[in-house]
């Protein structure tokens, strides 16, 4: 019990404090602590579960099962991981001029806020603050997205502000009606939005309602997930902001984004009995899948075409929920765990060669492995790593994506086989040029930290190869409750 | 009061909000569409008000008071503030002419009570009549965002949408749980002082606060040179 | 007492308290403007006094030119005596249906368009086309603002929806109450009042009725004023008949018919005070802003419909 507040209030306490701290040295590194406390103390929720299958908090107002045990975990890693690289990457955009001190104040604060948002939405048994954690989170960001005060980057945080802002919005209304048809069985009180009580009772739901609820609910949540064609917001928010910011928002906030989707897709599933909900998610999940892979090659910004990229992965997991089979969804959870892990250290690879280069404007970043290989190596096989070559995580999970589609839709395979080689294509066909070639005249040498992402790759790595017992043990738990539509009681 | 005549309030309260979200979209000054805000704020605290009378709900009146205080009038006094400070009392702008965009609401009426007849028909509650309004409110605050060129009706648009989506939590559940009302007010209240700080960056950057003018700068990073 | 001869009562009363209302209207502007005004009898004065002056004609001027005062006049003064104002149910009742009503006074204005293009002043045809534009805009309001009424009695008769209101229990109806609004907006702007037109105005440039008859002298001009005065007591009476009918009797008695006469009075004076404050407080409105004044109106009836169906069916 006390684990889950300790864990959600290190970020909100960090958050505070880093508020008003005006000394770059010493926010980071307390940062950097937050970070670190936040991550142990989500190591030993998970142990928890680990020995109690699934443990319930505070009346049952937090609840954690196999599903988002492993996605805390992850949250906190990779928010640690981009706590220990932002600290000298924000300290040589400030000695640049791009920032001053107290933006630098902001960014800090925001950026631990942002995780307690985060947290709370991945640990809250209720549906109504998921949504205001999702949004929390959301708002959290918009002001980091326009940090360095460019008329791009303002440009960005609008649009992002705006159109995120209407899709929570949506989602709202799918939340309301949910609420309708629940609290006609559970009752007008706090029960009718627990997830543990609704998932038990799920069949007694009005169908007609739930499904107009879905509709609402995946416009709604598929916007901040970056579901084509609500996508408009997406390549322009992580192109824009601080490379950290990017790395959070493509690796953390698009997986809370997709969690609370499958989340209710489950409830859905259950309600309805019919394949509806799984049918329209792998109808996005193509179309973004397409939409990504297509516009990713028209790219000349390198942070863009890496978020063209996590827009094309979120369609993949999108697509393999969808199909709503165990092995479908156990590849979909790895992928979500690897894309988070090698997306967050492509963008700190990406964050070094763009400072490295002054630009990021790919035509004019060229001979990163002469200049620094260690940059140079890590978007080498960052890249291939996303790409889905072999032995690395994603190509695991593509793999097993494939086998569920040709189980259950054959017919889906061509089309995903042919988006995967468009976008592989896409991003080789930028990177080559950009790690080999002549030096570009204003390199510069810059304090380069790779320790993390070499981490991130070499975690990416091990899950590629051999994923540890434990691990596999929760995906398949997961994609058991994901599929039958329900949720593990308490201590059972 | 009787039953009856509780729900005739409630129906004619929802009359009414049905009315300012056309207002809203009519408006051609900005301070009157504040104005119309404001007044939508107060329908809604005064509906929280009667629901929770007539179901005797008192969670509900703390809900009424929030919307009174946050909706009917601390955001459109900040509102007021930051149109002040920007010297932005003129015109609206809209993006097409005022009798194609009423013709374009009366047809979102329509649709939103065609698709929410179904669900009405299932409901039991006093408010059911008021949950196509609640729709059609929401999608008429859309339509607002899309047809303007000036970020701050855009603004407006997005808080009038989280105005008709209480109404909607209201018309169609008596209330959502109190906890998520003061979440989802508390997130209104961020968003609209984000919302402000974001008005001076973009003046400050673009010296207007056309959309179009922002958007400009986007527009061309996906060409190929 | 027959309820013919009440009916009779009806039209004459309607004809010669005309002049009468249209006075009161002036005299309430000028007391809210702080002047003391004409008094509330001048109308009657100016009436007989045009009805001694020579008729001056233009010489090309055709049968038309003579013969649509008349023609206005009549139309108007027949739709105002369908119209029931004390006694709900009269021998012409059958005749009393709104559509009816509609298409008597748009004869009248008809002839009027006429009458204005006859001579082929620059004046007048600018009336005739701003008039003709606007009616065409003022007139689905008003057909719609009525609909929304003749939905709960099932007809467009006026006496079955006098009829339906006094039968049926009081209650709050959105519907109406839209429906009022767009009503009271389109009878403003049908009689040419302030914010559309202003009748007391000499510059010709900004004339939209006077512009039609400016050509018209001696008795014909007396019939035209005439007829617009008796239209506002038209819309006045139908404006009371449908959104506030109680005090109307539903059989001939003195006492009954002398009571409905008192309220009537007194509803009428009300609206029209209300239509002097209006014209005092509100500016005129520019000519290109008039379609969005009508089409608001418009707007606010189809709300009322819309209120009726989503809030009142079914209910």
């Amino acid at each position: 019990m006390n684990l889950f507040l300790a864990t959600l209030l290190s970020p909100l306490v960090g958050g505070l404090l880093l508020g008003m701290i005006n000394n770059p040295r010493l926010a980071a590194r307390i940062n950097i602590a937050t970070g670190v406390s936040t991550f142990t103390f989500s190591l030993l929720l998970a142990i928890q579960v680990l020995d109690t299958k699934s443990v319930d908090a505070i009346d049952g107002w937090f609840h954690l099962d196999a599903y988002n045990v492993f996605l805390v975990a992850l949250t906190t890693f990779v928010g640690m991981t981009t706590t220990i690289f932002s600290g000298p990457y924000m300290r040589h955009e400030l000695e640049g001029g791009r920032l001053d001190l107290p933006r630098l104040r902001l960014y800090h604060s925001m950026f631990q806020l942002f995780q307690f948002g985060m947290l709370l939405g991945f640990t809250t048994n209720n549906i109504g603050v998921l949504w205001v954690s999702l949004e929390l989170a959301t708002l959290a960001t918009v002001l980091l997205v326009s940090l360095y005060r460019t008329p791009a980057s303002i440009a960005a945080a609008w649009k992002y502000f705006i159109l995120c802002g209407m899709g929570i919005a949506l989602a709202l209304f799918g939340t309301v009606l949910v609420f309708f048809t629940s609290s006609a069985v559970l009752g007008h009180g706090n029960e009718a939005l627990n997830w543990t009580a609704l998932y038990a009772h799920a069949a007694e739901l009005d169908p007609a309602v739930m499904s107009i609820a879905f509709c609402f609910l995946m416009v709604g949540y598929g916007t901040k997930v970056g579901l084509a064609p609500m996508h408009a917001w997406l390549p322009d928010a992580h192109g824009e902001g601080p490379t950290p910011v990017s790395a959070v928002l493509s690796g953390l906030l698009l997986n809370l984004a997709l969690y609370a989707l499958v989340r209710c897709k489950m409830l859905v599933d259950g309600s309805t009995g019919t394949d509806m909900a799984g049918h329209i998610m792998m109808g996005f999940g193509l179309l973004s899948l397409a939409v990504a892979a297509l516009s990713l090659h028209k790219q000349r910004d390198i942070k863009r075409m890496f978020s063209f990229s996590s827009i094309e992965h979120m369609g993949l997991m999108t697509f393999a929920f969808g199909i709503g089979t165990t092995l479908s969804s156990f590849a979909a959870l790895l992928h979500m765990t690897v894309h988070s892990l090698v997306k967050s250290g492509i963008f700190f690879t990406v964050g070094h060669a763009a400072q490295a280069m002054g630009t990021q404007k790919m035509s004019e970043i060229r001979g990163l492995i002469r200049h620094h290989p260690g940059i140079g190596w890590g978007l080498l096989i960052g890249t291939a790593a996303i790409a889905g070559f072999p032995p690395f995580g994603v190509f695991t999970s593509e793999f097993l994506l494939f086998t569920a589609a040709l189980e259950s839709y054959p017919w889906t395979t061509v089309p995903l086989l042919l988006g995967l080689l468009v976008a592989m294509a896409g991003l080789f066909r930028f990177v080559q040029p950009m790690v080999y070639g002549e030096v570009a005249e204003q390199a510069v040498q810059v304090h380069v930290n790779m320790l993390p992402v070499y981490v991130h790759f070499a975690l990416a790595l091990a899950l590629g190869l051999a994923i540890p017992g434990f691990l596999a043990g929760w995906y398949e738990q997961a994609a058991a409750l994901i599929v039958s539509g329900a949720v593990s009681g308490g201590g059972a | 009061m009787s039953a009856s005549l509780v729900q005739q309030l409630i129906d004619g309260l929802a009359a009414l909000m049905l009315l300012t979200s056309f207002a809203l979209l009519a408006q051609h000054r900005m301070l009157s569409v504040l104005n119309w805000f404001a007044a939508q704020g107060f329908l809604l605290a005064a509906t929280a008000a009667v629901v929770a009378y007539g179901t005797d709900n008192h969670e509900l009146y703390i809900s009424a008071m929030m919307a009174l205080l946050l909706k009917g009038m601390l955001l459109p006094w900040l509102l007021w503030r930051v149109i002040r400070k920007l010297r932005v009392h003129r015109e609206v702008e809209p993006l097409m002419n005022s009798t194609l965009t009423m013709i374009i609401a009366l047809g979102v009426t329509l649709f939103s009570f065609h698709i929410i007849q179904p669900i009405e028909k299932i409901s039991e509650l006093m408010t059911r009549d008021s949950m196509a309004i609640a729709t059609a409110c929401v999608l008429l605050g859309m339509l607002m965002m899309i047809t303007r060129k000036k970020a701050i009706t855009q603004v407006i648009g997005f808080l009038a949408v989280e105005n008709s989506l209480f109404f909607a939590a209201i018309g169609s559940t008596n209330g959502m749980p109190l906890i998520v009302e003061i979440g989802i007010a508390f997130d209104v209240l961020i968003a609209a002082l984000i919302f402000g700080l974001f008005f001076f960056q973009i003046r400050t950057t673009f010296d207007s606060l056309e959309v179009d003018a922002m958007n400009v700068h986007l527009i061309h990073k996906d060409d190929d040179e | 007492m027959s309820s013919a001869f009440v009916q009779m009562l009806q039209a004459i009363l309607l004809l010669l308290l005309a002049p009468l209302a249209a006075g009161f209207v002036s005299t309430c502007k000028a007391r809210l403007q702080n002047r003391r005004g004409a008094s509330v009898l001048q109308p009657w004065r100016n009436l007989r006094k045009l009805f001694g002056k020579e008729v001056v004609m233009a010489e090309h001027a055709s049968w038309i030119f003579r013969t649509a005062p008349y023609v206005v006049f009549t139309a108007t003064v027949m739709a105002a005596s369908v119209v029931p104002a004390l006694l709900v149910d009269t021998p012409l009742s059958l005749t009393a249906d709104v559509i009816a009503l509609v298409a008597l006074l748009a004869l009248a204005r008809f002839f009027l368009a006429l009458a204005g293009m006859d001579i082929g002043t620059a004046f007048g045809g600018m009336g005739v086309s701003r008039e003709m534009t606007f009616s065409a805009l003022a007139e689905p309001a008003m057909l719609m603002s009525i609909f929304v009424l003749s939905l709960g009695a099932h007809s467009t008769n006026l006496t079955t929806m006098i009829n339906h209101t006094l039968n049926s229990p009081f209650a709050l109806h959105p519907s109406l109450a839209f429906a009022f609004v767009a009503m009271l907006m389109i009878a403003v702007a049908e009689n040419g009042r302030i914010p559309i037109d202003n009748p007391g105005t000499h510059l010709e440039l900004t004339m939209i009725h006077e512009a039609m008859i400016l050509e018209y002298s001696g008795r014909h001009l007396a019939l035209m004023e005439w007829a617009a005065m008796v239209k506002l007591m038209l819309f006045a009476t139908l404006i009371t008949d449908l959104f506030m009918p109680w005090g109307m009797t539903l059989e001939a008695s003195p006492a009954g018919v002398s009571l409905a006469l008192a309220l009537w009075i007194v509803k009428l004076a009300g609206l029209l005070l209300a239509l002097a404050v209006i014209e005092t407080g509100l500016a005129k409105l520019r000519l290109f802003e008039v379609p969005e004044y009508l089409s608001g109106a418009f707007v606010i009836a189809f709300l009322g419909l819309l209120s009726y169906y989503m809030l009142e069916v079914g209910a």
